[in-house]
């Protein structure tokens, strides 16, 4: 049910640390929208900035169209759920729950309904009279999100909400975040993370934050088969893409580039003929890389270092050549008895990408 | 590290028994206060009380009974006799003591054994038995007080309440301690309230506020926290003087809401600092107030911390002297406390220990009693002042 | 009026007070000064924050100010005026006054003898009993008995002492417990042991430990092999080392009373007048309460390490005594030094305990019941403020360390 738009916005500390600068961002009414970066790129204190809980610096941010740098926490129409629940510990999860309706001073009736449906979408009914030393870590968090449904918020701020649960209940809750997203379509979300696997599943786009701004906007697909420069190429996606240096040798709508380790890289990215002889990095993701037959062209050669044999895919991790990291292959199945062995392998030219200068030309 | 392998079970024995002695040696004293308030003069004066439990060996002066209250004294084969019990004519009851010996000089008190009969003058006699019994004859009429019989008997152990009684409960005791114990109760509890919820304020504000200043306060309060209060003395006696307070409760309670300030601060701030800034900010999102979020989320959260300052607080303006002393205690002694009575009863009463022994455990009870209940709020709250 | 509906009342007016000044402050704020209304809704919120914090503060600054800070400047001047000319300014002639007075110096040096004596021996006797308690099942009552003093008062602790260290004319039953024990001794076998060899052991035990110490503190100083102390540090090195080596000394001079002195076995002491003796058996009260305050803190320190820590050197091969002093020692040492001081701070403070056990007589005076004796029985404010202003000053080492510590803490 909400907008926001983010121009130029900066925070710094003390007046002189950058922590953030040029940050510009339209986010529309119903999308759920992941930041996601390293540890300490300030996505947190972003989130923090649209809470109000952290001042804004410089630049404006617009809640529907209205700036609201001034405005305090709870004037914004918003509601956050923290990492660590941020439970009252000395009231009921029904206290918890009408804190917020009180203090705004909201009727008793209304109150009741929004507790109610609140309670029944998150299956709180039981435990509305307990206090939340009583419940497990899962329902603690459902409680945390139960409080902000209540509000009724423009904006749901998620800042790492799953990050202090197990890896099971990670998976439950995050399929329950992403069941009550569809049931309400209208309202926009802002979500915090550094999983991966969180911000590809559950995002409409992903903000990759890194070097005090933003890295890249797009869907998760956009960001895993697109990525606009080599930072997102290398944070999207486990194990990290490849990158392998090399000079660009053949242009038109797909490129040619001959790389330092003696292979050849066909990519789908359209060059012109003045970007001949150009020092490019060649970006290949170890799920697409293929062995070939001897004889075929192909990316990269190298002796296999170690293998690690994971059922479902087995990792490749092959000898360093000359100053390239080291490469990492991912082949689906099982296979043994390559450690030692030289491989050779290709990739198709639509999953090969060109960084120049780390950023993509296919974004030229 | 219990269970360890090839652990030596002499050396556990030798912990225990060293701490066997510590404990002991710590506790002796106030035991020895403690059981001598339960005694009376006679006895703490008689034997130290860590003989109090034995049957104690004793040397009394005892008198039979008056013959001069006698209506008449019977005569028995033509000597007049005068029967009865030393015990009982000393107000007690007979059969707790037994005598060992006995005399009826004061340079030869052990004299006789019990069943023997001593001559007197005059050719009276006497006749003691270890239960005290006693069958006095003379061949004219006894008259005047009783004779005289000392005794060294075993007593059995003796207790009283009557110390108690009298220091508590009986109201023309100049020296009792009732007035001083309600007086002590007024000084402490204005005292123990105000500066915590004074304090309670200020730590929110030095844990959870940003304002310019807020590093210098807290290094003030730090600083503040160990000067010695000897400094105030004067400085605010005059100042109560010229504003007119004067000396009396309103100087006292100020006094140590100001000297209790910087210890509660302290304690609370390092408290609050604690809790999670999550469930602050989630509150300031939720809409409270500054003053919502201290009354609501603050103070409930942080009720261990109260309490244990409150103890602290409580101990230090009950046990206090010097600041009653400077800021309470006029001319008049009305508004004297334990602490200043007691010290009074050192000075006057030395040697009666009865008295000393009694108006201290008076004075002592509450406190301990307090430390008993509350000891984890105290413990907890050392180590929150102390502990980084 | 009754002192107790007095208080009462004052309970409601005080609490109530506050409570209403709190409230209705932050209404005039929010409501009236600054409205969250209108226009400039986001700026006037900006600024009542920025007032708010003072609204907190007010109070306790005030009476921080008055009661503490205000005091410290009036001292100042108290004790460079003369009462008796009108407050007239009489530079340092109070101190020079008091520079001359006997009792001064033995006020001082008997203080100096209890900040050495009193935290070194609270803090060794709660590091026992906290590494004992810590390791038997009733540990946790023997803990409560030995804390247990913490709650009574100094006057209570001074009428306990006094029973104890009571004596009654020779020949009658002593009810002093101390007399009666000394009364036990006779010259003979037991005696020698007791008092003669087993004080000699000890003495030669603390004087060859504090002989190591002193010469672990100053060889940073003397022989740097890695780097040199700063100047703070090597004048900190060099002062505990002196006052460890005039302890050591003290302690071989107590060796050569016990191997030549005479006792006068068989007669009851009055414990509290015998010159020097009395100090230390004022100074065993003081102890006797501290003791439980360190414990407490020193076990919690104690349990703080990390049990992996203690298994690495059992595994390592470390006995006991080198786990303890290898291992714990040096992982607990800043608590000790915690410890250490407000015990210290205590002792500065102390009034009570001389106050009613002594008051000063047969030379147990210190410098807070000096200063008491001056400000209220001689009625000479001018000496009695300086007295205070020497307590202040030996005060003010801590005062700073600890800012210093607290300011590092919050950076």
């Amino acid at each position: 049910m909400a907008t926001l738009k983010l121009t130029q916005v900066e925070k710094t500390y003390g007046g002189t640390i950058d922590v953030l600068k040029d940050i510009n961002l339209d986010i529309k009414t119903g999308e759920l929208i992941v930041f996601v970066g390293p540890s300490g790129c300030g996505k947190s204190t972003l989130l923090r900035m649209i809470a109000g809980l952290e001042k804004i610096s410089g630049g404006e941010l617009q809640i529907d169209g209205q700036v609201v740098n001034d405005i305090p926490p709870a004037q914004r129409g918003i509601a956050m759920v923290f990492q660590s629940y941020a439970l009252y510990p000395h009231m009921t999860v029904r206290d918890n729950m009408t804190f917020a309706l009180k203090l705004a001073k909201k009727s008793k009736s209304e109150i009741d309904a929004a507790v109610s449906k609140a309670a029944r979408i998150l299956q709180l009914e039981p435990y509305l009279d307990r206090l939340p030393k009583a419940l497990s870590g899962g329902q603690r968090q459902r409680v945390a999100i139960g409080r902000s449904i209540v509000r009724d918020p423009k904006v749901y701020l998620f800042d790492e909400p799953l990050s202090n649960l197990d890896a099971a209940l990670r998976v439950a809750t995050r399929i329950e975040i992403a069941q009550l997203k569809e049931s309400m379509p209208d309202s926009t979300m802002i979500y915090v993370t550094h999983d991966q696997v969180e911000a590809m599943t559950l995002a409409t786009r992903i903000v990759v934050l890194a070097n005090k701004g933003i890295a890249q906007v797009g869907t998760p697909l956009e960001l895993y088969e697109r990525p606009q420069n080599e930072f997102v190429a290398q944070f999207i996606g486990s194990p990290a893409m490849n990158l392998l240096a090399g000079e660009i040798v053949a242009t038109g709508p797909e490129t040619t580039v001959r790389l330092v380790g003696g292979g050849t890289a066909t990519a789908a990215v359209a060059t012109q003929a003045s970007d001949m002889g150009l020092k490019v990095n060649v970006g290949v993701r170890p799920e697409d890389l293929l062995s070939v037959e001897p004889g075929a062209p192909y990316i990269f050669e190298g002796k296999v270092n170690i293998t690690e044999a994971l059922g479902e895919v087995t990792l490749l991790y092959f000898d360093r050549i000359r100053d390239n990291d080291a490469v990492i292959g991912k082949l689906p199945g099982i296979h043994q008895g390559l450690r030692g062995t030289t491989v050779r392998m290709t990739a198709r030219p639509e999953k090969v990408q060109i960084f120049h200068n780390g950023q993509s030309l296919h974004y030229r | 590290m219990d269970g360890m392998a090839g652990g030596k079970s002499s050396l556990s024995w030798a912990v225990n028994i060293s701490v066997v002695v510590l404990v002991l040696l710590w506790l002796f004293p106030t035991v020895g206060l403690l059981v001598s308030s339960f005694r009376t003069a006679d006895q703490i004066a008689g034997s130290g009380w860590w003989t109090a439990m034995l049957p104690q060996e004793r040397n009394e002066t005892l008198r039979t009974d008056r013959p001069g209250d006698l209506e008449t004294i019977p005569q028995v084969d033509g000597v007049y006799v005068v029967e009865g019990n030393l015990f009982v004519a000393d107000g007690r009851t007979e059969g707790g003591a037994a005598i060992s010996a006995w005399g009826t000089g004061s340079l030869a008190i052990d004299e006789f054994v019990p069943g023997d009969t001593a001559p007197l003058d005059d050719g009276q006699a006497i006749t003691v038995q270890e239960n005290g019994d006693y069958v006095w004859t003379s061949p004219t009429p006894q008259e005047g007080r009783g004779q005289r019989v000392f005794t060294t008997a075993a007593t059995p152990p003796e207790f009283t309440v009557e110390n108690y009684d009298n220091m508590l409960f009986d109201p023309s005791n100049r020296e009792g301690m009732t007035k001083a114990f309600f007086n002590t109760l007024t000084v402490t509890i204005p005292a123990t309230i105000i500066p915590i919820l004074i304090a309670a304020f200020a730590a929110y504000a030095l844990a959870w506020m940003d304002f310019p200043g807020r590093a210098l306060l807290i290094a003030a309060v730090v600083g503040l926290l160990v000067v010695p209060l000897q400094l105030a003395l004067i400085p605010l006696l005059r100042l109560h003087n010229e504003i007119g307070i004067g000396k009396g409760y309103l100087g006292v309670w100020l006094a140590h809401t100001g000297f209790g300030l910087p210890l509660a601060i302290y304690l609370l701030r390092n408290y609050m600092v604690g809790l999670p800034r999550d469930i602050i900010e989630n509150a300031r999102v939720d809409g409270a107030t500054d003053f919502q979020i201290f009354v609501k989320i603050i103070l409930p959260l942080s009720y261990p911390a109260l309490a244990s300052f409150a103890i602290f607080q409580f101990l230090w303006t009950w046990n206090d002297l010097l600041v009653s002393l400077v800021f309470l205690i006029d001319s008049s002694g009305d508004t004297t406390v334990m602490t200043k009575q007691i010290v009074e009863l050192l000075g006057s009463r030395g040697g009666n220990w009865e008295i000393l022994a009694t108006a201290a455990f008076v004075s002592i009870a509450v406190p301990l009693l307090v430390f008993f209940s509350l000891q984890r709020f105290l413990v907890r709250g050392l180590l929150a002042g102390s502990v980084k | 009026m009754n002192p107790a509906l007095l208080g009462v009342f004052t309970i409601f007016v005080g609490v109530g007070g506050c409570l209403a000044y709190f409230y209705f402050s932050n209404v005039l704020l929010d409501k009236v000064i600054f409205p969250a209304k209108g226009i400039h809704a986001g700026r006037n919120i900006n600024r009542a924050e920025k007032v708010r914090p003072w609204l907190f503060l007010a109070p306790a600054i005030l009476a921080l100010g008055t009661y503490l800070a205000y005091p410290v400047v009036a001292t100042i001047w108290l004790s460079l005026t003369d009462r008796s000319q009108g407050d007239a300014f009489v530079g340092l002639a109070n101190y020079r006054q008091m520079g001359l007075d006997p009792k001064f110096w033995e006020a001082l040096r008997n203080n100096m003898l209890w900040l050495i004596v009193v935290p070194a021996a609270s803090t060794a006797f709660g590091l026992l009993a906290a590494q004992l308690t810590d390791r038997i099942r009733w540990g946790n009552i023997a803990k409560s008995i030995i804390f247990m003093p913490m709650a009574i008062s100094f006057v209570g602790a001074a009428v306990i002492f006094k029973l104890v260290y009571d004596a009654r004319p020779a020949g009658t039953g002593q009810i002093g417990i101390l007399n009666a024990v000394w009364l036990q001794f006779d010259g003979g076998i037991g005696s020698l042991i007791v008092l003669r060899i087993l004080p000699i052991l000890l003495l030669v035990l603390m004087a060859a430990g504090l002989a190591l110490l002193a010469w672990i503190l100053i060889r940073p100083v003397v022989k740097p092999d890695h780097r040199r102390p700063g100047l703070i540090e090597t004048l900190v090195r060099l002062l505990a080392s002196v006052v460890s080596v005039l302890v050591v000394l003290a302690c071989l001079r107590g060796i050569l009373a016990a191997v030549g002195g005479t006792y006068p076995y068989g007669v009851p002491q009055q414990w509290l007048t015998i010159p020097v003796w009395n100090s230390f058996f004022l100074m065993i009260v003081l102890i006797w309460i501290q003791t439980g305050f360190a414990m407490v803190i020193l076990s919690a320190a104690l349990r703080g390490i990390p049990e992996e820590t203690i298994e690495a050197a059992i595994i390592d091969g470390a006995n006991p005594l080198q786990i303890f002093f290898s291992i714990k020692m040096p992982q607990i040492a800043p608590t000790i030094v915690v410890v250490w001081t407000t015990i210290t701070i205590v002792v500065l403070k102390v009034f009570d305990i001389v106050y009613a056990m002594t008051n000063g007589q047969w030379q147990t005076q210190v410098l807070a019941n000096y200063m008491y004796d001056k400000l209220f029985r001689s009625n000479d404010w001018g000496v009695g403020s300086a007295a205070a202003m020497v307590i202040m000053l030996l005060v003010t080492p801590i005062l700073i360390w600890n800012v210093y510590n607290a300011r590092k803490e919050m950076r």
